[in-house]
């Protein structure tokens, strides 16, 4: 069951996948347009590397090794003590690096900011693209008819 | 005794200069971008992706564009690449059942809910060229209707739910990772699933059109071919739990192929299974073929001794950078070998012209120029 209130762990999972999956433009422009930006440390500099995809056998057996996708990854302390995780899709150490610095900020005050300015607006446009793939999927959707046989007429 | 040769450095630069100015071509004629050649050629991105084994369409239609358009150097340099990067660990197995499906077409159950969709699909186009694209493609426009948002279900669990199709082990068991160990024989299901999800397409295209052809005799239906994008998950170390590290297109194939029952197994259908990155469908659907074939053991099936039940041979041979790698290589210089051999041929030759003589000595027959062994 789903509980009626998001755990801390399930606010955190949401806002961090946004950040990886969103277009990398988008967020950097975003980022871009929010201020003011917080004082950090890096705990990790941005460092891309790859991780190792899997499937499952027939969709639902036993996992194997489908293949790696490029991840860029990153971790900022800010001056007041939050620290900022970030797991990029795609090799963008600055994407990266603004990624970590909303996680950090979305621990402290400036949460509703950041999800008001930034984090809604990447998921209405992941939203808006996805839906609009769905609409152009629909419309290539098969209706089938029967023809009426020449016996049963 | 080993004779090593120098040489031909400012031959090699030269020709490296060539090749970049070749690479260019005219230059009264725009150069391709990576964006270009990453949203226009988007298949063979795809391909190279897949075959690279590394998902990242930037860096994939880059290899392309380096490579002047030959996948299989493009797949070596992202191979090359992919070498070079440090692995953060792996992602928890896709869920497949949840993709937001492009395209979704079953060949065994018309009615499926979820429905047919075609997606953008070369099939049912006529195959003529088009010179509209040749002067100005312009910027077409797909047409959009209302998504119903239900769920598609995989084709799979209708025949699954009357027990008719065989089950997967439910298993965890972390995989074999061919990258990081060599390949042995016997390979487990999940080695020769990566093996052949990265396997050369043409390589695997050949081997299944040879199990419909009656090499290992298993006729297949596609029970479900489906095409679109999920979310990649992985736990994060710092963290402690998982987060969506990205989104990819995938092509995933299941086959189902009827099966008479053995010794191990009642008679029921089998499955073939094919996921494959990018939109893929030709080498997923080869993979389903290829892997149902290599099946014949666990499933108590007759070896026929067909080249696509040999696991051996077939992921001995699937790989199409090891393959290039040594087909290719007896081009390079073996002066040192060659002369080894040359003076062995003269040798024997001296013996056997020789032993003629010593045989018949007014032999007038001309040598037989056979090469000896």
């Amino acid at each position: 069951m789903t509980p009626a209130v998001p755990s801390a762990e399930a606010k955190r999972r949401r806002w961090m996948s946004l950040l990886s999956r969103a277009p990398e433009a988008q967020v950097l422009s975003l980022w871009a347009g929010y201020a003011p930006k917080p004082d950090f440390d890096w705990l990790r500099r941005p460092e891309a590397g790859a991780v190792m995809v899997r499937g499952r056998m027939g969709g639902n057996g036993a996992p194997f090794n489908l293949g790696e996708m490029t991840v860029t990854r990153c971790s900022v302390r800010t001056a007041d003590g939050r620290v900022g995780h970030a797991y990029v899709q795609g090799r963008g150490r600055d994407k990266a690096e603004a990624a970590a610095l909303v996680d950090a900020l979305m621990q402290g005050d400036e949460a509703p900011r950041i999800e008001a300015e930034i984090l809604s607006k990447l998921e209405a446009g992941m939203e808006e693209a996805r839906a609009r793939r769905a609409g152009k999927a629909a419309a290539t959707k098969v209706d089938f008819f029967t023809l009426v046989r020449g016996e049963d007429a | 005794m080993y004779v090593a040769v120098k040489g031909g450095e400012r031959a090699i630069n030269n020709a490296h200069a060539w090749l970049a100015e070749e690479r260019r071509g005219d230059t009264g004629i725009a150069e391709l971008s990576i964006e270009q050649i990453r949203e226009q050629l988007a298949l063979a991105v795809n391909r190279v992706m897949a075959e690279g084994s590394l998902y990242d369409p930037d860096l994939a239609a880059l290899a392309i564009k380096q490579s002047r358009g030959d996948l299989i150097e493009a797949i070596f340099l992202i191979r090359a690449y992919r070498t070079t990067l440090p692995r953060f660990g792996a992602s928890e197995p896709l869920d497949t059942g949840a993709m937001d499906c492009d395209r979704r077409i079953s060949a065994t159950f018309k009615d499926a809910p979820g429905g047919q969709i075609l997606g953008p699909t070369f099939d049912y186009t006529h195959r003529l060229l088009d010179f509209k694209l040749a002067a100005e493609g312009g910027a077409p426009e797909a047409v959009s209707e209302p998504a119903d948002p239900m769920d598609i279900p995989h084709i799979a669990s209708f025949l699954g739910a009357e027990g008719l199709l065989q089950e997967e082990a439910k298993s965890d068991a972390t995989p074999r990772d061919l990258t990081r160990e060599p390949l042995s024989f016997p390979a487990d299901r999940a080695v020769r699933l990566q093996a052949l999800t990265r396997g050369d397409e043409g390589f695997l295209l050949g081997l299944g059109y040879s199990t419909q052809r009656g090499y290992a005799r298993n006729h297949a239906f596609v029970g479900e071919l489906r095409i679109g994008k999920v979310p990649v998950e992985m736990e994060i170390p710092e963290l402690g739990f998982a987060i969506e590290i990205g989104e990819i297109d995938v092509t995933e194939c299941e086959t189902v192929n009827q099966f008479k029952g053995s010794k191990v197994e009642p008679p029921q259908f089998t499955r073939g299974y094919g996921l494959v990155f990018g939109q893929t469908e030709r080498k997923a659907i080869s993979m389903a073929l290829v892997d149902r074939a290599l099946r014949w053991e666990e499933l108590g099936e007759e070896n026929a001794g067909a080249a696509a039940q040999n696991v051996e041979f077939v992921l001995s041979h699937s790989d199409n950078i090891q393959a290039t790698g040594f087909v290719e290589h007896i081009k390079l210089p073996h002066y040192v070998d060659f002369q080894a051999e040359l003076e062995l041929v003269r040798r024997l030759r001296r013996e056997a012209e020789a032993a003629q003589q010593a045989a018949a000595p007014d032999a007038t027959q001309p040598m037989v120029e056979e090469p000896a062994e």
